[in-house]
């Protein structure tokens, strides 16, 4: 992985006609990340129950926060955002930690699922990045911890695909097989930025007439992937997918080519930023937050950064040089200031929710049958 | 007069011996049954949970967005169970016709060794198998038969290939059980008496085969109408079915009392499906 | 249901079979060359059932990552698999799926026992009672069969989500979805699978046998464990043989009723196949198809072994 990412580096080194010795030096300087975090005395042998995103950990995280606590931790995961809202409105089914997006937590906040969060029981919390504390859905920073962020847009194969693309409009028109992911926000939110609308639109005309417009544009899409759209892609099945940014740059990294390409067009596109939060009845708070501080450690937070892909809210680790330059100055995973003015955070839209469900089921039944 | 008493003990101590079957069905099968029947009748939430008042909206919802759905799925159903009835039908008469019983019980074991692999696993073979740089592809292509590659996966045909893979032993046993019992020497009858092939298979062969057959397509169409891993794993977009649709009401920020109607015209399909069957098995036995 | 097929066959005698097959050669195919295109397209069928597994087993030895080419010769998938080095992916990790298999044994180990008893007593009781409601016990049993699980696994999902709401209001005790939750939904739709095979068995046997047990002195007891059972064991292993493989290969229920730390091996497969491109993944279906053609091999046998001594 990481020698596909140097190789891509030096190429664009080479197109800069940069030195290239003094930068091949200091990226072989990148130190193996250090954890220096300590677990607190007293939570061994007891259990932790985490709930997360397919593909959205390093492989080692969790081994390590069990040996360094001498606890066991049962991790499963869930691959949308819906799926853990409905699952949590049913009763909490055990988990102590999940890592919702910016709207579940504001939905999840709002139908009282949440514990509150004393952030001064995690000393790591400091390491997180001003930006992104105090946002909307959590404007007093009371029930959520902010773990990685990311975008939403085009990936595609280059072999099929041969005009970059730059627009959505370029996907709509494209001759060939397309993936969509299971989303309806996201897509929605597309569609109604398009039309000039609110992405975040709680008017259900606004919001029909978005279906109508992604509907007329879907003419090429062959499945509506949840949350594997990336897969398709890497298999052959589809020549472009709509997807998640690190989900998309895991593929990449896993098949040693550059076949694919990640973008996000002009017109702008969402920005999802997750976090940690404690779930009413966790069965075992205290441990959770001391997870939580675990994963804001920088030399945790550098090797999930490594493995995930995706840019994370923690200072700390960005700045503790542990994470490649290749990965950091990549301007489509981390994405710049100039592109993060095109990026919007989707929101909890209320009783809309329903209208955004109904849309969909329209989107799926009229465009396969 | 001892014996007597004890007998009728028995017949008493036989309805004690069904009660564990019946509180559990009862309890754990047919009472959340009837909540999803009251369930399919409510309204709902901002939230999509079911909530009061009463309603036939969602069922409304059913027989007219959903009718597409229920429609096609009805189709890639019916066409799965029709394949598999051209499979194994034959198939059944092979291992039937076996000489030696050793061939005839590896013959069995190899149509029934597959079924017992993950189904998972079955299935997404196929999603290897019809893919774009699959072996079909490939093959296709280094034969010049195509010029590009076909799309077979994410497309109704997918799904029924899946099902029909998936479904095949439950086709092929019930034929063959009732082929095991079927007598041969009524074939020789027939054509003594002067019918040809065609007419033996038609009046003699098939009318006593027909119990495993209906029994066969029974047990293919049920699972087939109600799958949704099929569809989700091979189906995309083109293959989408009820089951799909149902799920995503329960699963994401769907509308719970939505799916729950769909989930009871689902089982009403059936059981009217069903209910041909035992009329038609009724009409046999006369 | 597929059990017994194979069940009856080894254990039937029949001795009218030999000139049934010598008629039938003569008989209905055989005329115009149909014989030949009929074991085509029996041969077909065949063709059909096993070519996937092939593929997949071909693929787990292909020294590619990618699928449409051959590169040769690599045990590399396997040992990726051993070494937990698969993909970037968390899931995929050999720990997390042994894990995974032993739930699944678990669960499947529990359910089939809970309704292999359960059923062969309902099985008994209809074949040898005669009490009123007995048609009504008849058509429940059938249900489970013939209802999609779909709607099975869901109706029993917000059954529970009822049940937990209740029990933290009156009680303050939080219950949850896990293995029990599983188990009850797997035992559900199992009792109906081993009573029907164990009825078919029972319709074969001779009840006079038990009304003799009972004429020389012995009870209920006795006779059931003595005669009945002997004479049923078959139709009984066959049934929880059934239950097992159903509950052992079933998704849609446990999906909906599963909880923390109670993944099983569909699931965790499941989600492996959604999220996962790697080469590995053929590699653990090999290894899957193999282990599961042992234990189909080796519960036959067992099963033969079994009735060979009646």
């Amino acid at each position: 992985m990481r020698k596909v990412l140097t190789l891509f580096t030096l190429l664009a080194l080479m197109g800069m006609a940069l030195p290239l010795m003094a930068q091949d030096e200091e990226a072989a300087e990148t130190p193996e990340p250090v954890i220096e975090w300590e677990c607190p005395e007293g939570f061994a042998g007891q259990t932790l129950n985490v709930w997360n995103w397919a593909t959205y950990i390093g492989e080692t995280t969790i081994s390590t926060f069990e040996e360094l606590c001498g606890v066991s931790v049962v991790y499963d995961v869930y691959d949308s955002n819906e799926a853990l809202i409905a699952r949590l409105r049913q009763g909490n089914p055990g988990y102590d930690v999940a890592f919702p997006g910016e709207y579940a937590i504001a939905i999840l906040v709002r139908d009282g699922l949440l514990e509150q969060i004393d952030t001064g029981a995690i000393p790591n919390y400091e390491n997180i990045d001003e930006q992104w504390l105090g946002l909307y859905f959590d404007p007093d920073e009371e029930y959520s911890v902010p773990y990685l962020w990311g975008t939403f847009g085009v990936a595609y194969n280059v072999n099929v695909v041969e005009e970059p693309i730059t627009s959505w409009e370029q996907v709509w028109a494209h001759e060939g097989a397309v993936v969509w992911v299971d989303d309806p926000r996201s897509i929605l939110g597309i569609g109604l930025l398009l039309l000039g609308y609110d992405p975040n639109s709680d008017d259900r005309d606004e919001i029909f007439e978005a279906a109508e417009y992604i509907l007329a544009n879907s003419g090429n899409v062959v499945a509506f992937a949840a949350d594997d759209g990336q897969a398709q892609l890497a298999r052959g099945d589809a020549d472009i997918a709509l997807e998640y940014s690190g989900d998309v740059f895991q593929i990449i990294a896993d098949c040693e080519c550059d076949d694919f390409v990640y973008v996000l067009p002009d017109e702008g596109s969402i920005a999802d930023v997750a976090a940690m939060v404690l779930l009413k009845d966790a069965p075992n708070p205290e441990l959770a937050l001391v997870f939580m501080d675990y994963i804001l450690d920088p030399g945790v937070m550098s090797l999930i950064v490594m493995d995930v892909l995706y840019p994370t809210t923690n200072r700390a680790a960005i700045e503790s040089g542990f994470i490649p330059d290749e990965i950091l100055n990549n301007p489509v995973i981390f994405p710049s200031s100039e592109i993060q003015e095109r990026l919007f955070l989707l929101e909890d839209v209320g009783e809309a929710e329903q209208a955004y469900n109904d849309a969909w089921d329209e989107i799926l039944i009229f465009g396969g049958n | 007069m001892v014996a007597g008493l004890k007998r009728a003990l028995r017949k008493h101590n036989a309805f004690i011996l069904s009660l564990p079957a019946l509180f559990w069905l009862l309890v754990f099968f047919i009472t959340p049954l009837l909540l999803v029947l009251v369930l399919s009748f409510m309204s709902r939430d901002i939230t999509g949970r079911g909530t009061l008042p009463f309603t036939f909206e969602q069922y409304e919802r059913v027989f007219t967005t959903f009718r597409p759905v229920f429609v096609s799925s009805i189709n890639i159903a019916l066409i799965s169970t029709v394949v598999c009835l051209l499979i194994g039908y034959p198939l059944a008469f092979y291992i039937k016709t076996r000489r030696s019983d050793a061939v005839r019980n590896l013959a069995l074991f190899l149509v029934i060794l597959p079924f017992w692999t993950n189904f998972l696993v079955r299935t997404y073979a196929w999603r290897v198998i019809l893919g774009q740089s699959g072996p079909v592809n490939t093959t296709l292509l280094s034969l010049g038969l195509v010029d590009e590659p076909v799309i077979f996966l994410n497309t109704q045909f997918a799904v029924i290939v899946g099902m029909v893979y998936t479904f095949l032993p439950f086709m092929v046993l019930p034929i063959y059980a009732s082929v095991e019992r079927f007598d041969f020497r009524q074939v020789e009858a027939a054509r003594d008496l002067g019918a040809n092939d065609w007419h033996t298979f038609w009046r003699v062969v098939l009318p006593q085969t027909m119990p495993g057959v209906v029994a066969g397509c029974i047990l293919v169409f049920i699972p087939a109408i109600g799958a949704f891993i099929t569809p989700d794993l091979l189906g995309g977009r083109d293959g989408f079915m009820i089951g799909n649709l149902i799920t995503r009401q329960y699963k994401g920020t769907g509308n719970v009392p939505l799916g729950a109607a769909a989930s009871m015209v689902l089982m009403g399909a059936v059981m009217l499906s069903l209910l041909v069957y035992i009329r038609f098995t009724a009409r046999q036995e006369r | 249901m597929a059990d017994d097929v194979l069940t009856r066959h080894v254990s039937h005698e029949d001795d009218g079979r030999a000139v049934d097959r010598a008629r039938m050669r003569r008989g209905l195919w055989m005329q115009r060359g149909g014989q030949a295109s009929f074991n085509a397209l029996s041969w077909a069928g065949f063709l059909f059932l096993w070519l996937p597994i092939f593929i997949l087993i071909f693929y787990s030895f292909n020294d590619s990552r990618q699928l449409n080419e051959f590169r040769g010769f690599t045990l590399q998938w396997y040992q990726n698999i051993f070494d937990n080095v698969a993909g970037s992916n968390v899931q995929f990790s050999t720990g997390l799926m042994m894990q995974a298999f032993r739930n699944s044994l678990m669960v499947s180990l529990t359910a089939t026992i809970i309704a292999t008893i359960i059923g062969t007593m309902v099985a008994l009781s209809l074949a040898r009672g005669r009490f009123p409601g007995r048609r009504y016990i008849d058509s429940l049993l059938f249900l489970p069969v013939v209802i999609p699980e779909i709607t099975q696994g869901v109706s029993l999902a917000m059954f529970f989500q009822l049940v937990f709401e209740f029990m933290r209001r009156v009680d303050g005790v939080a219950w949850n979805y896990g293995f029990t939750t599983i188990i009850i939904g797997h035992v559900a739709f199992n009792i109906s699978y081993v009573a029907i095979v164990v009825r078919a068995r029972l319709a074969n046997m001779n009840p006079r046998l038990e009304e003799a047990a009972y004429d020389l002195g012995a009870n209920g007891w006795q006779t059931f464990w003595r005669i009945t059972f002997p004479q049923i064991l078959p139709g009984v292993m066959a049934g929880a043989l059934l239950a097992f493989t159903l509950s052992l290969d079933d998704y849609v229920v446990t999906f909906f009723n599963n909880g923390p730390g109670s993944t099983t091996l569909p699931i965790f497969v499941y989600g492996m196949l959604k999220t996962t491109v790697t080469p590995e993944i053929n590699a653990i279906s090999t290894l899957m198809l193999v282990l599961s053609a042992v234990i189909v091999v080796f519960s036959l046998v067992m099963q033969r072994n079994l009735m060979g001594h009646r």
